[in-house]
């Protein structure tokens, strides 16, 4: 059972891959947020073996969960409110991801214009493949 | 307000009514010739095209409209590094629609995010290049009177010809099309042609290396040049760009009512002797390409033939 224990109100993040809560803080951009952050690493897990978490305190409403879901769609999201979870998010791989990954074609338009924002579309979701939404190139994971 | 960047943004039936209105425009061109009386295009090519501009600009002054434009980056603001959206903001002030060359993938499609007027994707790069396959659709079924239940013979680069891809998709939305691809062992159809489009779409197709084999089966043939640029060395050029030249010997063995396309221009992969030969319809497809033009141009900005 997961231990909550100091959160009043957060989200927890459970369930990561052991040794994957560093990218995940930077790629959430936690490291910009003043809230209190604790990741454990190497947390003994049932079901991985070792997994890493993330509490972070405080409400949180603009935190891009469509990133984490491209990340590892594995990954348990729980919102905590007064010291209980409140609700258990299960991420799906999004549609559509901005700015997350960026698009390697040297044909494409992006290339050029580095002010543009770099989207990709889910392509097929067995294979987890993503296209640029511009030259439609595949970013396979 | 719709925009054409790749040549599936039409359905089927929207492609049928585009060329019925074609066709129309093919058998009454004077009865369009005042449709866009007072509009403009603007043409924005960013990488020289002078076939395809002048087919736009010819197609816009066909319906008594007026065109303004560039015809290559050098010669335009991008020259001073001015951004797709910036242009297409500017363009939108001073035209009605435009059409969009560029070498980039995907600059038509940021184009239409800050347009206020529809985009033609006239070409971006290797990606698209819709209103080619628009002009082939429309040669086809003018010559045969119908689109499905046909053999399509695919000569040359079949790797490389983003138009021959184009084609290819358009048409396995029809039924009983099948594709004979003709071409030399290093420049067959990518994977993604022969697995994601034909083998899932349970389309009957046959890769073949000699074209004199394919002939007699063919209602249609489309012939690629094979750029010299797709090489890495001269040799590899020199050896297979001339696997594939069709000839009047090769156009006996064909069926009597075969018609042969080409996107233009030819080196030499058609010899001059075929162009006399009734089936030779790669110059009607020029002039098709202006009719298609005309009647997306029409559907676009939404103007309609007076009654
Ligand atoms: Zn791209």
């Amino acid at each position: 059972m997961l231990n909550i224990s100091g959160l009043k109100e957060g989200i927890v993040l459970d369930h990561i891959q052991a040794g994957k809560s560093l990218d995940i803080y930077y790629h959430l951009g936690l490291d910009k947020l003043e809230c209190q952050v604790a990741i454990i690493k190497n947390a003994k897990s049932s079901k991985m073996g070792r997994k890493d978490i993330i509490k972070i305190e405080g409400a949180l409403d603009n935190l891009d969960l469509k990133v984490l879901g491209y990340i590892d769609h594995n990954i348990t999201v729980n919102i905590i409110k007064d010291d209980k979870i409140v609700e258990k998010k299960t991420l799906k791989l999004p549609k559509k991801i901005t700015n997350v990954i960026h698009c390697k074609n040297p044909r494409c338009i992006t290339s050029i214009e580095q002010e543009l924002p770099h989207v990709f579309f889910l392509s097929d979701e067995a294979t987890e493949t993503y296209r640029c939404m511009y030259c439609e190139e595949k970013y396979g994971k | 307000m719709r925009h054409l960047l790749n040549p599936l943004d039409f359905s089927v039936e929207e492609i049928e009514k585009l060329l019925d209105l074609a066709a129309d425009i093919e058998h009454d061109l004077p009865g369009y010739a005042h449709v866009c009386d007072g509009k403009k295009i603007a043409t924005l090519f960013y990488e020289p095209s002078t076939r395809t501009r002048l087919s736009f600009e010819a197609a816009m002054l066909n319906l008594g409209g007026s065109v303004l434009g560039f015809s290559s980056a050098a010669s335009s603001s991008a020259a001073k590094g001015e951004s797709v959206s910036d242009t297409i903001r500017m363009i939108s002030c001073y035209a009605d629609i435009c059409a969009m060359r560029h070498p980039k993938e995907g600059a038509p499609l940021v184009a239409s995010l800050h347009s206020s007027i529809p985009v033609i994707n006239a070409g971006d790069g290797g990606h698209q290049h819709p209103t080619q396959t628009l002009t082939d659709l429309m040669t086809i079924r003018s010559l045969l009177g119908r689109l499905d239940n046909m053999t399509v013979g695919l000569c040359g680069d079949l790797k490389f010809g983003r138009t021959v891809h184009s084609l290819i998709n358009a048409l396995v939305r029809y039924p009983g099309v099948k594709f004979v691809l003709i071409s030399p062992p290093e420049l067959r159809v990518p994977e993604y042609i022969r697995e994601d489009v034909l083998k899932a779409g349970n389309v009957e197709f046959a890769e073949v290396g000699n074209l004199d084999d394919a002939m007699p089966d063919l209602d249609i043939l489309y012939m690629t040049r094979v750029q010299r640029e797709r090489f890495f060395n001269e040799e590899d050029y020199i050896r297979l760009k001339d696997c594939y030249i069709l000839d009047k010997a090769k156009m006996k063995l064909a069926k009597e009512h075969m018609f042969v396309l080409h996107p233009l221009p030819r080196v030499n992969e058609i010899s001059v002797e075929v162009d006399s030969d009734p089936r030779a319809a790669y110059f009607r497809q020029v002039q098709y390409g202006v009719y298609v033009r005309m009647a997306l141009i029409m559907t676009l900005l939404e103007v309609e033939k007076p009654c």
